[in-house]
């Protein structure tokens, strides 16, 4: 048993990876798409076709907004049927490009075959700029545009880059699937990475859950050959897979409060994501589909599905027979970190990894009582903060105090709310309290920077 | 599905529930309880049935019709109070000794804070110093006890409480605790207040909670080992005067404390270290009292004393946070 794992904090939720043994499916297409213009972290891009134009697979259709953004390609082929405001998950209305899919014609250049690429370019500034040009973005959760993360800036030197194939959240199956069926991908898309940041050792990490990953990873780097890439078996705990904590797994480093990966010389990379590398790299393949898990005890067709980004959820839930009786929420990622989506006609982002069924027992929160002063949370939050003083304190409004007591370092894993026996929405106070005492504290930056300028 | 439910993550729990951790303290008092029915027989399970029915009933009571809010009792924390007070007095306890016990133990102790989580000190153990300081005959007489089965159990004096009399008429330690021995000490046989007999029963209950997580042992090991060092250094200067580690560790309350009351979430320190510091102060004043002081136990006084540093003990104390120094 491994005894790999972050040092401070953590939970043991039932794994439930009920869907483990379906293998990845192709979505048939959808009659239409909707391609969000912002589903990265950073600035929306902006379009760059328009209304009645033709489009192939792979083309990019919206161009970065700023450094920090990225390129978004159409997932299909078709006609722009409009650009204009749509629902997202959460029902709020973010800009969209609607394409209606007509047949499936690729983009021209675009390797579409199963063979393997194992000889690496050379040009590293070439590989990054292939990178940014396919629109591949942090697949883990975050979406931070992956160009970004490997161009660290001045001064910082990269010593390793983590694989994060830990995939700690309950019920999510789509990274374990990835390794299992992509493996070589991933691993040529793992060296890729650890040659741009200078040959660096690259160590994917995987949850001892996972055994069979772990040793398909094993032979597959021995039978590859690419030096310094190495497994590393993690002991269960979430949130592993949490970057912060990964790090501190890995390299026993921990990440300074607002700080960076980069900053104690670590770079992580989600298995998703090394596998747009390897598309994005080797193949010219732009980011247009992803693997996502459909599962929850009670819905009877499991299935991980490749999918092209900007499919409708419904048009996914309908395939697979529908949302079932039973079912009180449907969860847009894992039940830990995931959003409970208000809107099923939205459509998946590049990110998405799981769509989730929970039933009432399962998800409905009981009603909230006193705090016994157990300290469960403290236990609990891997940040290393006391959730039942943040909630005091932010129900006192003191947000000093908030600050003294690091809210702004929480990672909204959900572990104190997860644990707390009497059921007091920790997270959901804490949550409003940390972007109040963000927003003060780049407020007070602003500031200083504006008084600086004036001088 | 007719709706969908919306609410921010996470969307599942773990089986805690507060309920479910007072009724793992129950559990785990459950075999100092028979204990104590088979040794004092009938009059016990009196005491025990006043102690739990009125706790319960009182904050039943006081929820209902004084504060107008939603009952609380089925969290169970009024039964854990009431068989850790029905543990904490004799057997021999009248009946409404017992019940004026729970009045101040849920009524002030608890209640009048504003109920479960707010209370400063540990009710059950307030209960019990109020019936000390105010019934002391009834508190500290001893008969023979007719145990169930027609088990011929305890007689006489607790023993912290016979060698504290033997000192005052001028006999050695030595002298007087030659009348116990050890395997009497630990598989009860001894006089004191129910809880104080059994110290395999309660440790019993010790180690399963520690293993259902329910409560962590650094605040009971830093007792105990307090306890043992301060009667080792004492003992060792002068064994006439003093009695030795072993003996404290097996007398009085202090099991029963160390491992039920002290740990008592709500009126304990929530970190590490907090939970060390009120662990050695109340094994030394513990200590103190037992041996200066003009009551023969210290465990429930050096509890309540430390109890009111535990919110400055909250305030020193915190966990280490992630990546700051």
């Amino acid at each position: 048993m491994s005894k790999n794992t972050f040092s401070i904090g953590g939970v043991h939720p039932h794994d439930s990876k009920i869907s483990r043994g379906c293998a990845i499916e192709q979505l048939p297409l959808a009659p239409t798409v909707y391609l969000q213009l912002s589903q990265h972290i950073g600035a929306p891009a902006k379009p760059i076709v328009a209304v009645g134009d033709k489009v192939k697979v792979g083309q990019p259709i919206a161009e970065p907004g700023g450094f920090v953004s990225a390129f978004i390609h159409s997932s299909v082929s078709g006609t722009v049927k409009s650009i204009a405001p749509r629902p997202d998950l959460a029902g709020i209305p973010q800009m969209c490009i609607e394409i209606a899919v007509e047949g499936d014609e690729w983009a021209p250049g675009i390797d579409l075959s199963d063979t393997l690429v194992t000889a690496i370019p050379e040009d590293n500034k070439a590989i990054v700029e292939k990178i940014r040009l396919a629109g591949v973005v942090g697949l883990g959760g975050a979406t931070f545009p992956t160009h970004v993360k490997l161009s660290p800036p001045p001064g910082s030197k990269c010593e390793m880059i983590i694989i994060n194939g830990c995939e700690c959240e309950p019920y999510l199956t789509s990274d374990f699937r990835v390794l299992m069926e992509k493996g070589e991908q991933v691993v040529v898309g793992a060296a890729i990475l650890s040659q741009v940041m200078g040959g660096v050792p690259c160590t994917i990490a995987i949850e001892v859950n996972k055994p069979e990953a772990i040793a398909h990873m094993e032979e597959v780097i021995g039978k590859l050959g690419y030096k310094g890439i190495s497994v590393m078996p993690m002991k269960m705990r979430y949130p592993q897979g949490s970057e912060k904590q990964l790090i501190d797994a890995v390299m026993h480093r921990q990440v300074g409060s607002g700080a960076l990966p980069i900053s104690v010389g670590a770079v992580v990379q989600n298995v998703g994501t090394a596998l747009a590398v390897y598309d994005a790299v080797q193949k010219n393949k732009p980011l247009v589909d992803n693997t996502l898990s459909v599962t929850g005890e009670c819905f009877p067709r499991q299935a991980n599905l490749l999918v092209r980004v900007g499919t409708p959820i419904k048009y996914i839930i309908d395939y697979l027979g529908g949302v079932p009786e039973d079912a009180v929420k449907v969860i847009s990622g894992g039940p830990m970190m995931g959003k409970a989506i208000a809107n099923l006609e939205a459509s998946t982002l590049k990110g998405t990894s799981a769509i989730l069924f929970l039933t009432a027992k399962q998800t409905l929160r009981a009603p909230e009582s006193g705090c016994i002063r157990c300290g469960k949370c403290a236990d609990a939050c891997p940040m290393g903060l006391e959730p039942f003083l943040l909630q005091r304190l932010a129900r006192a409004n003191d947000m000093e105090a908030l600050e003294q007591n690091a809210a702004q370092d929480c990672i909204e894993c959900g572990c104190c709310l997860y644990s707390c026996p009497a059921h007091i929405p920790l997270l959901d106070i804490i949550r409003q309290a940390k972007g109040a005492v963000l927003g003060a504290i780049r407020a007070r930056a602003a500031a200083a920077k504006a008084a600086a300028e004036a001088k | 599905m007719s709706q969908l439910t919306i609410s921010p993550s996470p969307h599942i729990h773990s089986k805690d529930s507060t309920t479910s951790l007072m009724r793992d303290v129950v559990i785990a008092l459950l075999p100092a309880v028979i204990c104590s029915f088979i040794f004092y027989g009938w009059r016990e399970i009196l005491v025990m049935g006043v102690s739990v029915a009125s706790c319960v009933l009182l904050e039943w009571v006081i929820t209902k019709y004084l504060l107008k809010k939603p009952s609380t009792i089925a969290d169970l924390s009024a039964v854990v109070t009431g068989v850790l007070l029905g543990l904490n007095l004799p057997y021999t306890t009248p009946w409404w000794v017992v019940f004026i016990g729970a009045v101040v133990a849920i009524g002030v102790a608890k209640m009048t804070f504003g109920g479960i989580g707010q209370n400063i000190w540990n009710p059950a153990l307030v209960g019990r110093v109020f019936l000390l300081v105010s019934f002391p005959t009834y508190m500290t007489t001893w008969k023979q006890p007719q145990g169930l089965f027609g088990l011929d159990a305890v007689s006489g004096p607790t023993p912290l409480g016979a060698i504290q009399e033997g000192l005052l008429s001028g006999a050695s330690v030595q002298d007087l605790t030659a009348a116990y021995n050890y395997r009497d000490l630990l598989f009860a046989n001894l006089g004191g207040s129910a809880g104080e007999v059994c110290a395999l029963a309660l440790l019993a209950g010790f180690v399963y909670l520690c293993i259902r997580k329910v409560i962590k042992p650094w605040i009971t090991l830093s007792i105990f080992a307090t306890v043992a060092l301060t009667a080792l250094i004492f003992w060792g200067v002068n064994p006439a005067r003093f009695t030795g580690p072993v003996f404290n560790l097996l007398t009085g309350g202090l099991i029963l404390g160390a491992c039920f009351m002290a740990t008592d979430y709500v009126t304990s320190p929530m970190s590490l270290w907090g939970g060390v510091i009120f662990g050695v102060g109340i094994g030394f004043l513990t200590m103190m009292i037992r041996y200066f002081g003009s009551y023969p136990e210290g465990v429930s006084f050096a509890i309540l004393i430390m109890n009111s540093v535990v919110p400055l003990l909250n305030r020193w104390f915190h966990q280490k946070k992630f990546g700051r120094k």
